[in-house]
C-alpha cells in the first residue's frame, strides 16, 4: 500500500518522537543523523519500496541497505511503526538482549538485510545484490543510504565505479547530506564538494533534492526507477537533527541521546510539530 | 590406555595416498585445483559466482571466467569493495567465490571480511591465493603469512587450508555444500601432489595419513609432504611419527588433537605462516587446554618473507622436513617417559 504524502508527514513526525524516547531510555546512540534521515526512509517504506511486513523474507521485495549503521534508530522506528515489530519494542535499543542492537545486525533483526556500523560498506554490499538480481533477470531494486560524512571512505567510491561499470539501474543511492560529522562540518573536516559532480564524473545519475521534503523525495525516486543505463543516486539536503530546535545542526548531537528533561522539551516541540502536519 | 593406542605403522592405507611420495612425486600448484574446482562445481550449479580484483590469471580464477562468463565477475583493484560485492551477491542466493591473494583478502579487506561477511554471516567463499613464503621473487608484501590467524579468529568463519592440488579442488568443490564463510588457503607453486581423487576429504577432519605413536606430527599445506618426509627419516632411527594432515583450522578437531596428544604424547606443528597465532597456536590451543603435553611449532618464526627461489625461502625459513626432524628431536628430549 501507499501511503500518502499526507500520512507520511504524520509518520515522519512519530517516528522523529520514536527517536528521542528509544535513545533517551538507551542513553545513548545517534540522534542527529537518524533525525536527519526520517523522510527517506519513510518515503522508501510508506511509498517507493516493494515489500511486505507479515513476508519478511519474500523473494520479490525491494531491498533497503543501510550504510551508515549508527542511525539504525530511523530505521527500527520506521520498520516498528510499518509493522515489522511492535513499537514498544524500540525502548529495548541498545539493551543487552535486545534484537535492536547499537548497530543493526541481521541476524537478531530479521527484517534487515545487512549488518552495519563500520562505515563504508554498505554501497558494495547493495551493488552485489544488483549484480545478482540483474544476473537472475530479476526487477526488484536496491536501496542504501549513506551519510555524506561516510563518503570520506574509500570504498564508496570503488562500490560507485562498480555501480556504473556494471550499469546498475536497479541501484539507488542515497546521501543524507546533512554537512555534519562527529568533528565537525564536514567542508571543515574532509571537503566533499563539488558533491554532485564528484557522483556524476563516477558515471551516476545524481538528483539533489531537499530531504525533508516528501514530494521531493518521491519524484527523484521516480527519476531513479526511470533511470537507465546506470545507477542513481540522490543528494538529500538535510538538516542533522531536525525537528528538534536545540540539536538541529549540532554536531555534538550525532552521538549523544538526550536526557530526560531534554527529551521532554524535544517531544513537546515535535508534539507541536503534529499538530501542524494533520 | 596403551592397550587401546593402535599399533599400526606406515602410511595409512584407508587414505589411498599416491604411490610415488617418496620416489618422483608429482607437483601441481594447489591454485590449479581451486581453479579446476570451480570449473567444475560451475558446470552443474548455477549459484555459483566467481569474483576476482585483477587477479584471475594468477587466482585461476580465469578459468571459470572462460567456461561461464555471465557468472564472473571482474572488480578491477579494488578488495574492500570485492568483499562487499560478494555479500550482497550472497544476499540474493548466490555462492560467491572471491579470488584475490592473501594479503589483498584476510589482510586489506580484513575489515569487511569482519563486518558485512563473517558478523553478517553471508555465504562468501573466500580464495585466498599465494599464501607462504614459495610465493617466491615477489617478496614479503605478496607472501601471505598471516591469513589464519587473521580468519580463525572471527566467529563464524571457517578456515581450511589443503595440502596439495587433489585436496584444493575437493576443498572447493566441499566448500559450496557447507553454508557461512570460509577462507580456502592455497599457494602458487608447483607443490607434491600426495593424494589421489580417491583420498578422502572430510571438511572439519583430521586425518591421519601415517600411523606412529612415538610423536604426532600435525601439518597444513604444502608442509604435509614435509612431514611426510620427515617420518620416513625418522623411521631409520627407530622413531615412529604419526603424520596428520590437519586441513581444517576452524573448526579445528579437537578430539584428533587430544587422542594425538594421550597417544603420542608429543606433538610437532608444521606451517608456511607465522607461528604466532596461526596453525600451530590454534593446535596448542586445544592441547594446553586438554592434554599438554611437549610441543614444538615449525613455520615462520615472527619475520616477514622475503624475495628469493620458492625453494631456498623455504630452507631459508626453516620450513623443510629437516626443520621438523630437528623439532621431533626437542619434543622427544622434552617427553615424558
Amino acid at each position: 500500500m501507499k501511503h500518502s504524502v499526507q500520512d507520511m508527514k504524520k509518520i515522519s513526525n512519530e517516528v522523529r518522537k520514536d527517536i528521542i524516547r528509544m535513545t533517551c531510555a538507551a542513553g545513548s546512540g545517534h540522534p542527529g543523523g537518524s533525525l536527519s534521515s526520517v523522510e527517506i526512509l519513510v518515503s522508501l517504506y510508506f511509498n517507493v519500496m516493494k515489500h511486505d511486513p507479515k513476508n519478511i523474507k519474500w523473494d520479490e521485495r525491494d531491498r533497503f541497505i543501510l550504510s551508515k549503521g549508527h542511525v539504525c534508530p530511523v530505521l527500527y522506528a520506521t520498520l516498528a511503526r510499518r509493522g515489522y515489530f511492535p513499537v514498544d519494542e524500540l525502548l529495548t535499543l541498545r539493551k543487552l538482549g535486545s534484537r535492536l542492537q547499537g548497530h543493526p545486525h541481521r541476524l537478531k533483526l530479521e527484517c534487515l538485510e545487512t549488518s552495519s556500523g563500520s562505515l563504508g560498506q554498505g554501497l558494495s554490499i547493495a551493488a552485489g545484490m544488483a549484480i545478482g538480481l540483474k544476473m537472475d533477470h530479476r526487477n526488484q531494486r536496491v536501496y542504501c543510504l549513506m551519510g555524506d560524512g561516510e563518503l570520506q571512505e574509500g570504498q564508496i567510491w570503488e562500490a560507485a565505479m562498480s555501480g556504473a561499470h556494471y550499469k546498475l539501474d536497479n541501484l539507488c543511492g542515497i546521501v543524507d547530506v546533512n554537512r555534519l560529522q562527529i568533528d565537525g562540518w564536514t567542508k571543515d573536516v574532509m571537503c566533499l564538494d563539488p558533491l554532485k559532480d564528484k557522483w556524476e564524473a563516477f558515471g551516476w545519475h545524481a538528483i539533489e533534492v531537499d530531504g525533508h521534503n516528501i514530494e521531493q523525495l518521491l519524484s527523484a525516486f521516480g527519476e531513479a526507477e526511470r533511470t537507465k543505463g546506470r545507477p542513481t543516486v540522490i543528494l538529500a539536503n538535510t538538516v542533522k537533527g531536525k525537528g528538534v530546535s536545540f540539536m538541529e545542526n549540532k554536531a555534538e548531537w550525532h552521538g549523544k541521546a538526550p536526557k530526560k528533561e531534554e527529551a521532554e522539551k524535544a517531544l513537546k516541540e515535535l508534539e507541536a510539530q503534529a499538530c501542524g502536519c494533520a | 590406555m596403551s592397550s587401546q593406542i593402535s599399533r599400526k605403522s606406515g602410511l595409512n592405507p584407508d587414505m589411498k595416498l599416491a604411490a610415488n611420495i617418496y620416489d618422483k612425486v608429482e607437483k601441481i600448484p594447489t591454485r590449479d585445483g581451486y581453479g579446476h574446482g570451480l570449473v567444475e562445481m560451475g558446470k552443474d550449479n548455477q549459484r555459483i559466482v566467481v569474483l576476482c580484483a585483477d587477479l584471475s590469471d594468477s587466482t585461476r580464477a580465469q578459468w571459470f571466467a572462460d567456461k561461464y562468463p555471465d557468472r564472473f565477475i571482474e572488480v578491477g583493484i579494488s578488495e574492500q569493495d570485492m568483499m562487499g560485492l560478494a555479500a550482497g551477491l550472497a544476499a540474493v542466493g548466490k555462492i560467491p567465490y572471491v579470488s584475490t591473494y592473501g594479503v589483498f583478502c584476510t589482510g586489506r579487506a580484513w575489515d569487511q571480511m569482519r563486518t558485512t561477511v563473517a558478523y553478517g554471516d553471508f555465504n562468501v567463499k573466500i580464495a585466498s591465493a599465494h599464501g607462504g613464503v614459495s610465493v617466491g621473487a615477489d617478496g614479503a608484501t605478496h607472501q601471505s603469512l598471516e591469513e589464519i590467524a587473521l580468519s580463525r579468529v572471527l566467529p563464524n568463519m571457517k578456515v581450511v587450508v589443503p595440502t596439495d592440488y587433489w585436496e584444493t579442488k575437493k576443498a572447493t568443490i566441499e566448500s559450496a555444500r557447507i553454508h557461512g564463510p570460509m577462507v580456502i588457503r592455497f599457494g602458487r607453486e608447483k607443490v607434491p601432489v600426495i593424494t589421489t581423487p580417491e583420498t578422502p576429504f572430510r571438511f572439519g577432519k583430521a586425518e591421519t595419513f601415517r600411523f606412529g605413536n612415538d610423536v604426532a606430527i600435525f601439518a597444513c599445506g604444502p608442509m604435509v609432504y614435509e612431514a611426510l618426509v620427515a617420518a620416513k627419516e625418522l623411521e631409520k632411527r627407530n622413531i615412529d611419527a604419526r603424520v596428520i594432515n590437519l586441513h581444517t583450522i576452524k573448526p579445528i578437531d579437537e578430539e584428533a588433537i587430544i587422542t594425538a596428544a594421550k597417544e603420542t604424547g608429543a606433538i610437532v606443528t608444521a606451517e608456511e605462516h607465522q607461528v604466532n597465532a596461526g596453525f600451530g597456536s590454534a593446535i596448542a590451543e586445544v592441547v594446553v587446554e586438554h592434554y599438554p603435553v611437549p610441543m614444538k611449532r615449525v613455520g615462520v618464526l615472527d619475520r616477514f618473507g622475503e624475495s628469493g627461489e620458492p625453494d631456498q625461502l623455504m630452507v631459508e625459513f626453516n620450513l623443510k622436513s629437516t626443520d621438523i626432524i630437528k623439532a621431533v628431536e626437542d619434543v622427544l628430549r622434552r617427553k615424558k617417559r
